[in-house]
């Protein structure tokens, strides 16, 4: 176990360990591995009852090329189309307000800043009422525009939080010394903080991505037909078109997922950093 | 030259924003989220409160009632004590995400070839909605051809509807979140573990320390903040359980695996017709309890802003 580190121990204990972890890999990614291995199945195999003996046929492109003919990448356009206005818009909204918090002292900044924190723990189900008839109301209901307003603003609370955390731990000495050369406050934000934040803007984007892609609740509150519904919502009624067609529901998750995995692997260092803001003091 | 001595010797002529820059920029880069916060989280919170007051379908005039949706929720609704009940199961449950992801980080804290890629595919599962991780966990139950029926027949037990017996199903909704929530908690305490001191631990080690008294004496007082994110993520994840109970059972069977927000939702936007204030009600309800937490997290940041500064 940790903290001894396993290359101090003996040879046959560092054999075990390196035997035991693809093993304990393929026990938790399990779910996982069975629904990727219906998703290459024939039809027929699960009239058979043949769900997990060697597939009678690979059916890969079959599959696949199924779920890209049906409503699927209409939804999946969506959420891009949702997901990424959202990213753009809280983003920049926090950074703005994390550069107010992080770098003014004034009276209300402590109260302004928990409550954004605050405003990022409620129940969505507190919102849920007045933000559909706010939406009704704005002529926004079943949009992908109603969606992104509201995603914005309520991740404006996390986005902040993170934000403000960052700016507040640069190093003060460059605003003063900006200062004393007489560039002007907007600039400070524009020239000085802005360019520092590159790491936290990167983490944040690709953490909101995740975020926004994965949302269900407000897809089904605000949304509700193919013009507007995210591929998290769009999938149940994929699902209920293929119904007990095990093959293509299967194959269907895997497209609706795959965004975001894609985003974690290649931003893997970002996503990271971004998730841990504040494990490591 | 200071700030100050600046400002003072700013001449009179330069405009209004020149002379008040320090103290009106905070504004200026504050109100745009500060006006979409308000609008869109602040302001419906007190509409919700507002809205259980009333019996309400959303469309006609809506009729003031005082506080007879809560009188009814908390004496004579059979449904809202088991939401509140299953709450309270998800609550406990979930929390065993923590142990969980810092006995896997425990196990993969190690340097061996090819460790990054254990370490992200075993984060894989946090990433993929959980929409899917319901999907993926209604065919691993699958009574007829799921892998986990598979599993245990190889022991020689019966086959078990979990998802469909109502004494289980709650669980078994349970497992599937705690999948996501421990890989969560795993990826934090690997960043903890990379800011352990090992200094510290040589010294403990030298001191006799080992084996899981190094772990609770040495290891996890240095692993505190990490155990208090995954705690602030875990049970704001367990209050929140909406999505998973919504595809794997829909609130069944015989609606025994609501929870508070899912039955808010069922209730307002249902088609047994729309209850808003009962259903705002419901709503208010469960931010009261979320209110507990937050008010313990925020005082815990208050503390940890002053000590800081």
């Amino acid at each position: 176990m940790f903290p001894k580190p396993i290359e101090k121990s003996t040879r046959s204990t560092q054999l075990t360990y390196q035997a035991l972890l693809p093993f304990a890999l393929l026990l938790w990614l399990a779910p996982l591995i069975a629904v990727a291995l219906f998703a290459i199945r024939p039809a027929v195999d699960f009239t058979t009852g043949n769900y997990w003996g060697m597939p009678s046929e690979l059916q890969f492109f079959e599959n696949f090329g199924q779920v890209l003919n049906s409503a699927m990448p209409r939804y999946i356009m969506n959420s891009f189309l949702i997901t990424i206005p959202t990213v753009l818009g809280a983003v920049s909204l926090s950074a703005m307000a994390g550069f107010a918090l992080g770098i003014y002292k004034f009276k209300s900044n402590l109260f302004l800043f928990f409550m954004f924190i605050a405003g990022n723990f409620v129940p969505f189900q507190i919102l849920m009422i007045p933000v559909r008839d706010l939406t009704l109301d704005l002529g926004l209901y079943d949009t992908k525009t109603g969606l992104i307003l509201f995603h914005i603003a309520f991740q404006t609370g996390f986005c902040t939080l993170f934000m403000r955390n960052f700016i507040k731990a640069l190093p003060f000495e460059l605003i003063e010394a900006a200062r004393v050369e007489g560039i002007r406050e907007w600039q400070i934000f524009f020239y000085i903080v802005l360019p520092l934040m590159k790491p936290a803007l990167a983490a944040l984007s690709v953490l909101i991505f995740t975020f926004i892609w994965n949302d269900y609740f407000w897809a089904i509150v605000l949304t509700q037909g193919e013009n507007a519904q995210p591929v998290t919502a769009g999938i149940t009624s994929f699902n209920a078109q293929f119904r007990a067609m095990y093959h293509l529901m299967s194959a269907g998750s895997i497209v609706a997922a795959l965004p975001p995995v894609a985003m974690f692997f290649l931003m893997q260092k970002h996503f990271i950093a971004g998730l841990t803001l504040g494990a490591v003091k | 030259m200071t700030n100050a001595d600046r400002m003072h010797s700013a001449p009179l002529q330069k405009g209004w924003y020149a002379r008040n820059e320090i103290s009106v920029t905070p504004w200026l880069f504050l109100i745009p989220a500060m006006l979409m916060f308000a609008l869109y989280v602040i302001w419906p919170i007190s509409q919700s409160f507002y809205t259980s007051l009333f019996e309400w379908d959303g469309l006609s005039e809506a009729e003031y009632i005082g506080l007879a949706n809560y009188e009814k929720l908390l004496t004579r609704d059979r449904a809202f004590n088991i939401s509140i009940w299953n709450n309270a199961k998800w609550l406990v449950f979930y929390l065993l995400a923590i142990p969980g992801g810092l006995f896997i980080a425990l196990f993969l804290n190690q340097t061996v070839p090819g460790i990054r890629l254990y370490k992200s595919l075993f984060f894989f599962p946090f990433v993929i909605s959980q929409i899917v991780v319901g999907l993926v966990f209604t065919w691993f139950y699958d009574p007829t051809f799921g892998l986990f029926n598979g599993i245990i027949g190889i022991f020689g037990f019966d086959p078990v509807n979990v998802l469909g017996d109502p004494k289980l199903a709650t669980y078994g909704i349970i497992i599937a979140g705690l999948w996501p929530q421990t890989a969560y908690c795993m990826i934090l305490y690997l960043t903890g573990l990379n800011a352990v001191d090992p200094e510290q631990i040589e010294a403990a080690r030298l001191d006799g320390a080992k084996g899981l008294k190094m772990l609770w004496y040495v290891i996890l007082p240095q692993l505190r903040p990490a155990t208090f994110i995954a705690f602030v993520v875990t049970v704001i994840g367990a209050l929140r359980s909406f999505d998973l109970i919504s595809i794997m059972t829909n609130g069944g069977p015989f609606g025994s695996t609501r929870v508070l927000s899912f039955y808010m939702f069922e209730k307002s936007l249902s088609e047994y017709g729309f209850k808003m204030g009962y259903g705002a009600a419901i709503a208010v309800i469960l931010f009261l309890i979320m209110l507990l937490f937050i008010g313990y997290f925020l005082f815990r940041m208050y503390q940890d802003e002053k000590a800081g500064h």
